[in-house]
């Protein structure tokens, strides 16, 4: 199964090449890291998506982070109602007697055009990674020149649903 | 050479008194400060290898002297070090150049961090103005040596040094213990640094992701006494997490308050006495069919700070069946890696057996149990076929055992000769045993116990090592007379690599692929071209004069043991198979 891990670390040289070094090691594999500044000085934030089913596994990923001397925090957010966030820039051949084709059918992705020349749009997209997948799906047909997506972002929802237990009964 | 006045006062201080260099002695560069920092720490020994990276620190010690141990190899001084951390139970300090200075240490490295061992060790590395650049004698040892330290920093500014050397020492030497790496570029250790902003020793740590729990969890507490209280068969498990808690005392008050029989890993020996009636002896591969047959049996498995390795475990799935698993560990990460645990206890190893001593639970009822462990101690006890042609190798340590009275510091290789020393030599005392449990380290035995030497220089220091093993650092032999170290070398020689030989004999038919050494050299010549005295034994009528003689004497000495090629040692459980499955528990 898909987990969403966050992890806060200092932002020392070396600490990305840490934990990815530490997952390599431990045979856990990668499907997305993203990382960047956070709201404290010194302080980064990492998401990565890992393919992970066994529970056990992914308790020990988790440990074995939370061990490294520059990790502040690490959390497995995936159950949480969270806002998972990726941006991508396409670019697809777009010649002049079907733009106005193209932009239409991707309109309710709500692309911006970033960047345009006489054969060729790039847009950038930005949602969830599932839309996104649907978007690059859609524009396939007409001829993908380039695409770099970042990998996912994403921040716990400040609301979290109340487990009551009417609704666990339900469940 | 300046003609600063305080540098002179220093150099005749040299080798007089440290007292007047720490009034006198103002640390004016980067490795001034690191030797200074040291002291602050209480470093009163390094050892280490000099080379052009690290020519600013050893000046500075030369100037403000340190004991340095000069080995002959990079690797004999990371397992001299560990030696001593692991008798002291304190860091051992490590220096080498960069590049290839820094490449020996790897395999002391990762020996330290598998087996938890507290190190600090200081690499050069080129200018910071060439990192980056393939100079010469550059090597990414950050980058190598993450995967394999507890932590590592490199020096950027000289004014973060004292800081960095503070946390090095306190992450090495709390939680779960490990080596601490510096790298410390050639430039940083020259520049001169603002003592306005240089950390001061009595500034606190800042680690905000480092703060090992060593307070045991009320609850988990409850439930264990709980667990004790009920169990019929209990058994504790002591691992290396006793020794590195220093709760020897603990450990056997608990186990006698409580009357719960005990059996040991391989590197957890020492953590009670050695002939203690509730010692059921060493578990795992090699262990005694009693200690295997008590974890197979027992209904509540009580983990004092082993890690579940597989060498101990055998297959996983059926490992403790019937019991409650009870981790008591101070690295979170442990528990649960290899074995599912009924009550984790994340917490230092002395505190978790001081709170379940004042728990004051009423002790379970296995009256049935320890008469039926000592019934099987009694009927399986380790066993060997004397020859009457040939020394085996049992009876070498039995010798050794009986001549040092069990007080002696052993530290080991890997191998047949290990096993043998793990099973025969029973230890009196704590800290006495070293040996290369986790990465099974050849060459480890001998430059381990120059180290433990230094770190008990009154102490019998008797190092077992195979013949193939001594040869990968035997060239630490030249310290033994430069230093005055009577360290005693115990060479059972087989002129083999007699556990890959074993292997081959029992699951590969016999086919002895590259495992025997006919030609090997003369040992005894050998000692002696480093002017310590060299023994042979090649009788077993002639052994116990010899080994009482070298054994006993203040000098060094290098035993070559001959001994029976083709010995095996067991019991033995098969890699992969169940502790059930042992092999060999039965005089044959």
């Amino acid at each position: 199964m898909r987990r969403v891990i966050t992890v806060s670390v200092l932002n020392q040289s070396g600490v990305l090449n840490r934990v990815t070094g530490l997952l390599m090691k431990r045979q856990f594999n990668i499907e997305s890291i993203t990382v960047g500044h956070s709201e404290q000085p010194n302080i980064s934030k990492m998401t990565f998506v890992v393919n992970i089913s066994d529970e056990v596994k992914l308790e020990q990923m988790i440990k074995q982070l939370s061990k490294q001397i520059d990790v502040i925090k690490v959390n497995d957010i995936t159950d949480k109602s969270i806002v998972l966030r990726e941006l991508a820039l396409v670019k697809v051949v777009s010649p002049a007697n079907l733009r106005t084709e193209i932009n239409a059918i991707v309109e309710p992705f709500r692309p911006q055009i970033i960047d345009t020349s006489k054969n060729v749009v790039t847009y950038q997209v930005v949602g969830h990674p599932d839309k996104i997948d649907a978007f690059i799906e859609l524009i396939r047909p007409y001829g993908i020149k380039e695409l770099t997506r970042t990998g996912v972002t994403a921040s716990v929802r400040e609301t979290q649903p109340v487990e009551t237990l009417q609704l666990s009964i339900l469940k | 050479m300046t003609t600063n006045t305080s540098s002179s006062v220093n150099i005749e201080a040299n080798q007089t008194t440290t007292q007047i260099e720490e009034e006198t002695f103002k640390p004016k560069n980067g490795s001034d400060l690191l030797v200074h920092a040291l002291k602050e720490q209480g470093v009163d020994i390094v050892f280490g290898y000099p080379g052009g990276a690290v020519l600013n620190v050893y000046d500075a010690l030369y100037k403000n002297p340190i004991r340095h141990i000069l080995t002959r190899h990079e690797q004999g001084a990371i397992h001299a070090a560990e030696g001593y951390a692991r008798v002291l139970n304190k860091p051992g300090v490590v220096i080498a150049t960069s590049g290839p200075g820094a490449t020996n240490l790897v395999t002391g490295i990762t020996d330290a961090m598998i087996d938890s061992i507290p190190l600090v060790i200081f690499t050069g590395q080129v200018a910071t103005s060439v990192i980056g650049s393939d100079a010469f004698q550059e090597a990414d040892i950050i980058g190598i040596t993450t995967p394999i330290t507890k932590h590592n920093y490199q020096v950027q500014d000289i004014n973060d040094l004292p800081r960095i050397i503070k946390e090095a020492f306190h992450i090495a030497n709390t939680g779960r213990k490990g080596p601490v790496l510096i790298d410390f570029p050639k430039n940083i250790s020259a520049d001169i640094f603002d003592e306005a902003n240089v950390f001061g020793k009595d500034e606190p740590i800042y680690l905000p992701g480092y703060q090992p729990n060593t307070k045991p969890n009320y609850l988990q507490i409850q439930k264990a006494a709980q667990a004790i209280t009920e169990a019929k068969k209990p058994l504790v498990l002591a691992g290396a997490g006793v020794l590195f808690a220093d709760a020897r005392s603990e450990l056997t008050e608990f186990v006698e308050k409580y009357k719960l029989p005990v059996v040991n890993t391989l590197l957890g020996l020492g953590s009670i006495h050695g002939n203690h009636e509730l010692n059921f002896g060493m578990a795992g591969m090699h262990g005694a069919a009693v200690a295997n047959d008590a974890i197979q049996k027992c209904d509540l498995l009580i983990n004092i700070g082993a890690r579940f390795d597989d060498r101990l475990t055998g297959d996983t799935k059926r490992f403790a069946p019937k019991a409650t698993i009870i981790h008591i560990d101070i690295d979170p990460a442990e528990i649960g890696k290899n074995i599912p645990t009924d009550i984790p206890i994340v917490a230092d190893a002395k505190e978790a057996i001081k709170a379940l001593i004042n728990k004051d639970i009423q002790s379970p009822d296995n009256g049935e149990w320890l008469d039926y462990l000592n019934q099987k101690q009694n009927d399986f006890p380790y066993w060997y076929v004397e020859d009457e042609n040939e020394i085996l190798p049992q009876q070498i340590i039995e010798m050794v055992h009986s001549i040092t009275g069990g007080d002696a510091v052993v530290t080991t290789d890997v191998g047949q000769h290990q096993m043998w020393a793990a099973q025969y030599y029973k230890l009196n005392n704590d800290h006495c045993w070293v040996t290369s449990g986790g990465l099974g380290t050849m060459g480890f035995g001998f430059p381990a116990a120059i180290g433990a030497q230094f770190a008990k220089p009154n102490k019998k220091v008797v190092a077992i090592v195979g013949d193939a093993g001594f040869q990968m650092t035997n060239q630490e032999l030249a310290l033994l007379k430069e230093y005055n170290l009577p360290v005693k070398v115990v060479i059972i020689n087989n002129a083999a690599l007699g556990m890959v030989r074993q292997w081959q004999e029992l699951f590969y038919d016999g086919r002895y692929s590259q495992s025997l050494m006919p030609v090997q050299p003369d040992f005894v010549k050998l000692a002696d071209a480093f002017d310590v005295k060299g023994y042979r034994i090649t009788t077993i009528d002639e052994a116990g004069a010899i080994l009482e003689e070298a054994l006993n004497s203040n000098e060094p000495a290098v035993i070559d043991a001959r001994v029976k090629q083709l010995e095996n040692v067991y019991p033995m459980v098969p890699a992969g198979k169940s502790l059930d499955d042992i092999v060999g528990v039965k005089r044959i």
